[in-house]
């Protein structure tokens, strides 16, 4: 068995995006992220013009699959919350649903203990968002799927742009 | 495990090189960074020891760009292949869609090749996944060297499975493409089978 792919609607991308929306205003954060714990990028919002989102997505998550190993070896199941102190910017990484990470990037212009609060409050409302895209995922996948038009289209940009 | 998100129209989907150590892996993306057209692809990142040894993993993502409407995505990775690693590993692993196995050709290394494959394999368990439901293709790197074994008596030992095997130098880029051709194909006709 692999694990069912990730599937997002409109419904529930839009619902996701006012949390992340609200949660960036609300602690007066820099940006804020969601990534699968494989290392894939769901969403971003925020100040993200001069970062590299996909390289942070990624490391993001090879980050957080680290640090949960680091834990099981000294008997915790997991850290629930990790946090990064630099001199003006700060990353606060805490876990939703158990198969996703929300990262917020945040500087002086607000303090940890909002972030906290502000974080806590927006993981409370993606839990059951993510829940029942996992849900809709087992039922559902591959109803509205990719399918063989998608597939020859794809095989000639592979062939067209995978070269020297 | 691909993201497809029908509100972005994004796929992304991520193909990991695996393999023993020194056997080519991080020389695979480095090729494929350096010839790709820049609006294909995005930073590479290494995390790797001051040797230029792969610490974690290397990371490239390549865009296909629109795709009937979908942007779509595949993220190279690849595994420290040094047998004390065997965590990171295992993590890099985690939602995986396609897999290179890449062989060191040279005679001295074939027992270190087949310990790697048998190491994908129980790392892949651990993660609840199982080799047979995975697209893989192998790529038989290093041909220039003058101790290889030959494509047959490679193939025989390491492609159980008869999947789509390649013989590739990679330092100097060949049977690179061919190789990331294979398998980007294999993890779509996957994605598109219902
Ligand atoms: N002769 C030869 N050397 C290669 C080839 N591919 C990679 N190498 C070299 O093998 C060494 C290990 O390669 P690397 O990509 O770091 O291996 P990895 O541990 O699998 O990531 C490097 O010195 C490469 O330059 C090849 O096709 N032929
Ligand atoms: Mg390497």
């Amino acid at each position: 068995m692999v694990e069912p792919n990730l599937i997002m609607f409109e419904d529930d991308y839009t619902k996701v995006n006012q949390i992340l929306t609200r949660l960036l205003e609300e602690s007066s954060s820099k940006f804020v992220l969601l990534v699968d714990r494989s290392g894939q990028m769901i969403s971003i919002q925020g100040e993200t013009e001069t970062i590299d989102s996909m390289a942070f997505a990624t490391l993001s998550a090879g980050n957080y699959a680290a640090t949960s190993e680091l834990a099981k070896i000294i008997g915790e199941r997991e850290f629930s919350v990790l946090f990064h102190q630099g001199e003006s910017e700060s990353i606060h990484i805490s876990i939703v649903a158990k198969r996703i990470i929300l990262v917020v990037v945040f500087d002086n212009r607000t303090t940890l203990g909002l972030v906290r609060l502000r974080v806590k409050k927006a993981i409370e409302d993606l839990t059951p968002v993510f829940n029942s895209i996992f849900e809709k995922v087992a039922v559902e996948e591959g109803e509205e799927a990719i399918d063989t038009k998608f597939q020859t289209s794809a095989e000639e940009e592979i062939d067209k742009l995978f070269r020297e | 495990m691909a993201l497809i998100n029908y509100s972005s129209r994004e796929i992304n989907c991520k193909i990991i090189y695996y393999g023993c150590g020194l056997g080519g892996k991080t020389t695979n993306l480095l090729y494929i960074h350096e010839k790709i057209p820049d609006n294909i692809k995005g930073k590479m990142v290494s995390l790797a020891t001051e040797t230029d040894r792969t610490l974690f993993f290397d990371f490239l993502p390549l865009e296909l760009g629109s795709v009937h409407g979908f942007k779509t995505r595949f993220h190279l990775y690849t595994v420290p292949g040094q047998v004390h690693y065997d965590a990171s590993r295992k993590l890099i692993l985690k939602g995986v869609d396609g897999i290179v196995f890449v062989v060191d050709s040279q005679r001295e290394r074939f027992d270190d090749n087949i310990e790697s494959f048998e190491n994908m394999k129980i790392n892949l368990k651990k993660n609840g996944y199982d080799l047979k439901d995975i697209p893989y293709v192998i790529q038989y790197n290093k041909r220039d060297l003058p101790n290889v074994m030959s494509f047959e008596e490679l193939d025989k030992a390491i492609n159980v499975d008869n999947v789509p095997a390649f013989e590739s130098i990679a330092i100097k880029g060949v049977g690179v493409f061919e190789t990331l051709k294979a398998i980007s194909k294999l993890v779509i006709a996957k994605l598109s089978k219902k």
